[in-house]
């Protein structure tokens, strides 16, 4: 009986040990970053590094400022939910309320499929598609661009969009919409002022989740956006993120500049917190 | 009086939201197909057996994936050997045995921000943690990846675990069944499916992983069993695309892997889609 | 005089025939009550007669209804304009998300109405209309899910009181409240009378004897018996009203 209680004991134990694995992988993580990100900073200042116009790394006096990327970053990703979220949006409405159940099993899938597709082959497509397109149509000297980076993300973050808001919308009762009709509203008026409405927290969900993904994508901007530290000044400006800003210099940085790249990634970890405690604001609100 | 049609803002409203609605649909299911079909078109001519069954060589100047494509085998296995135990164990312990709910919100609310974190940062903590002590190589890039897909196992073993029923447990432990065998024998055989969901989003997540991998696998391209394998260094068929489409200009390469790539995320869709349909079938029996 | 009148209707949910050749005459400013055993397609024949049966994919229709006069499934006739003159209170009270006022004003701002003193106007003569106004005119801004399950139901006859119909159809509209606000919903059903007619769903002949004036029977789909309520109850004409009304089933 004893040994009996005993070896549960060790199991609940165990278990435990697993559960807190996940807790464990966070505090790692961000005591990492926070740890190997601060030299750097220090070394250069905050306020020089946060709003530093110029970075030039490897120059014989080389300069650290991070602005160009947070601004790039900060203008990517508006750029890529002013086009994702309305086509997004208008799409979940669509499959929610009025596609057949034919048509709505096939767009999930090929969403599921958009979702599935690997960042390096958007990457690819958008490299000789998008960047070469943007040249021709444009008539600029080099099509990676900021521009290019936008369209490429406003892609990637549609089926995070299309897919969370399906979830909320599919999830308003009926009763509305039914009362909204009674009423004599028309089923398309009832969807958009009775049903969007109802779903106005699953949605704004499913923006910050696009929001996140956006910010944090790496490699296929980096495949697209050309990757020169300049101002975002203009749409067709070649440009870095903050991601590509960290991957681009990683494989042959040491010293200052690799303390610097930490850093840049430790701004990265706090913008995605602050998305993340966003989402979780707005999927509570969702829950209640 | 009934027949008074709708006023004309009424009816405006209506044709403008249903057009955008269309548009939207339509802009979606054609971005998806021109994706599906350039990616394939460009890829398939591409792929030929010497390109599949050789290594990369100078003297030849040719180019093969055959490693990349073991390298991405190992590192699949190595990973979902790791993770599995992991995530389950986590997800038995939040529904089974976690009693305060305050460590229960505090792991959920881990989960969710590992899931939330980019892959670029796994790959920065990643080459941290594992590759500044045991050198870059694929071990590295599988713990690194263990890490990313923790949240995805533990969420749909839980999802599954939920729809196991209480009275089965209340059947089990009525009987004088200690806890662990009533886990054992009752509970984990209700949460296959669940496992295996996780293991085909896990399969899926790590095929398309690159920016995690670039600075913790590194970027070889030798032929090695997977004992050897794993502790060297080397590309994922993602990463080799990667380097292949951006550094050398091999777009020829790059679009075979791309469309490689994209058949196996489609067959991963649609086997996801199955194993939804085959459990929710027999679950309803 | 008659507000609807249904000749000869009968309706399918795809090869399941629902209701058999129904034929009734609904009084105009009074309350008529359909009862009958659940699945006898009283609630059924009540959404056909502000088309909300429409929605539901594999319906048919056949026979004739007319409002004043108009055949309500004439190429001519709107729907959205059927709905505003026939509105609808639920089963379950189903007040949207948004505030007090806002789930009022829904109803006019879709038909077009845009002036805020109109709307205020409308708004304050609905909750009036519904005698909830002095309960609920001191929080109109806050969300409607906050009131009691009685008081929702309230407002959601104010909100259809809104649009000025003709004609209120209540499906069951207290199965889902305790006594109390159950006896207060009576109350005001009564009251409505005066300016609407009214046609009540209940699975509670108590409710029907105390608040309607004429009762139909329904069973299987067929429109069993359809008179005064007092004559249907103290002397039925057919055999199965009898049946039901002294408890032999349902």
């Amino acid at each position: 009986m004893k040994k009996n209680q005993l070896m549960e004991k060790a199991i609940h134990g165990l278990f435990l040990v697993l559960g807190l694995i996940t807790v464990g992988c966070v505090l790692l993580i961000t005591v990492y970053l926070v740890i190997s990100g601060i030299p750097a900073i220090r070394e250069i200042g905050l306020i020089d590094f946060l709003f530093g116009k110029e970075w030039a790394s490897t120059a014989s006096e080389p300069k650290y400022g991070i602005l160009p990327f947070i601004l790039t970053s900060i203008y990517g990703t508006t750029g890529a939910i002013l086009i994702g979220v309305p086509v997004g949006f208008m799409t979940a409405v669509y499959l929610s309320k009025l596609a057949s159940p034919k048509v709505k099993s096939v767009m999930q899938s090929a969403v599921s499929l958009l979702a599935g597709i690997s960042s390096v082959v958007y990457g690819l497509v958008g490299m000789l598609v998008l960047v070469l397109g943007i040249r021709k149509f444009f008539d600029v000297p080099d099509g990676a661009s900021l521009l290019a980076a936008i369209i490429v993300l406003a892609i990637m973050i549609l089926p995070s969009i299309i897919k969370m808001s399906v979830t909320a919308l599919d999830a308003v009762p009926k009763e509305y919409e039914d009362a909204s009709l009674a009423l004599g509203a028309t089923p398309i008026e009832t969807y958009f002022k009775v049903s969007v409405p109802a779903a106005k927290s699953g949605i704004a969900a499913a923006v910050v989740l696009g929001v996140g993904r956006a910010i944090g994508e790496a490699m296929a901007v980096m495949m697209v956006a050309g990757n020169v530290p300049n101002m975002p000044d203009s749409l067709f400006q070649s440009v870095r993120f903050l991601t590509t800003a960290v991957s681009s210099e990683m494989a042959y940085s040491s010293g200052l500049q690799q303390q610097a790249l930490f850093s840049i990634a430790l701004v990265l970890f706090l913008f995605i917190m602050l998305i993340n405690a966003t989402l979780n604001f707005f999927l509570k609100r969702e829950k209640e | 009086m009934l027949n008074q049609a709708l006023s004309n803002k009424r009816k405006s409203f209506e044709l403008l939201m249903k057009g955008l609605m269309l548009l939207s649909v339509a802009l979606t299911a054609a971005l998806t197909l021109f994706l599906l079909v350039y990616v394939l078109l460009q890829g398939i001519p591409n792929i030929t057996w010497e390109l599949l069954s050789t290594k990369p060589s100078y003297l030849t100047e040719s180019i093969g994936i055959l490693p990349d494509i073991l390298n991405t085998v190992y590192i699949v296995l190595a990973t979902l050997l790791i993770v599995l135990p992991l995530g389950v164990g986590a997800a038995i312990y939040l529904t089974e045995y976690a009693t305060n709910r305050k460590v229960v919100g505090m792991i959920e609310y881990a989960a969710e921000t590992l899931s939330g974190i980019p892959s670029i940062i796994y790959g920065l903590v990643g080459m941290l943690l594992f590759s500044n002590h045991m050198g870059t190589c694929l071990m590295a890039g599988s713990l690194t990846l263990v890490i990313m897909n923790l949240p995805t196992i533990m969420r749909t073993t839980q999802e599954s675990l939920k729809t196991v029923p209480q009275s089965y447990r209340e059947g089990a432990f009525g009987l004088g069944a200690g806890k662990w065998r009533v886990v054992r024998t009752v509970v984990l055989p209700g949460c296959v499916d669940g496992v295996i969901t996780g293991c085909i989003l896990s399969v899926g997540r790590i095929l398309g992983e690159s920016a995690a991998l670039l600075f913790t696998a590194g970027f070889a391209h030798a032929v090695n069993g997977m004992m050897d394998g794993l502790a060297a260094p080397g590309a994922t068929l993602t990463v080799a695309l990667y380097v292949y489409a951006k550094e050398q200009g091999e777009f020829g390469v790059a679009f075979a892997i791309a469309a490689i790539l994209m058949v196996l995320t489609v067959l991963i869709n649609f086997a996801a889609a199955l194993v939804q349909k085959y459990f929710a079938k027999r679950r309803s029996l | 005089m008659s507000m609807i009148t249904v000749k000869d209707m009968c309706l399918w949910y795809g090869d399941h025939q629902a209701l058999h050749h129904i034929n009734i005459e609904i009084p105009e400013k009074s309350i008529t009550a359909f009862i009958g055993p659940s699945g006898c397609g009283k609630s059924t024949f009540l959404k056909t007669l502000n088309r909300m049966n429409d929605l539901i994919p594999g319906v048919k229709i056949t026979g004739d209804i007319r409002y004043e006069g108009t055949d309500i499934f004439s190429r001519e006739v709107d729907v959205n304009n059927l709905r505003k003159k026939i509105g609808m209170v639920f089963q379950k009270p189903n007040p949207f998300p948004m505030s007090i006022y806002d789930n009022i004003a829904y109803g006019p701002r879709t038909h077009g109405i845009t002036n805020k003193v109109q709307l205020d106007e409308i708004v304050e003569s609905a909750l009036r209309g519904a005698a909830i106004w002095d309960e609920v005119k001191d929080r109109l801004k806050k969300n409607a899910l906050g009131m009691s399950g009685g008081q929702q139901q309230r407002l959601c006859i104010a909100r259809a009181l809104a649009v000025q119909p003709k004609i209120l159809l209540m499906d069951e509209p207290t199965s889902a409240l305790d006594p109390i606000s159950t006896s207060r919903i009576e109350e005001l059903v009564m009251e409505l009378k005066e300016k609407y007619t009214i046609v009540m769903v209940t699975h509670n002949m108590q409710q029907a004897v105390r608040v309607s004036d004429y009762t139909a029977f329904f069973l299987l789909g067929e429109l069993v018996e359809f008179g005064k309520t007092d004559d249907s109850f103290s002397q039925p004409q057919d055999k199965r009203t009898e049946d039901y009304i002294t408890g032999r089933f349902g």
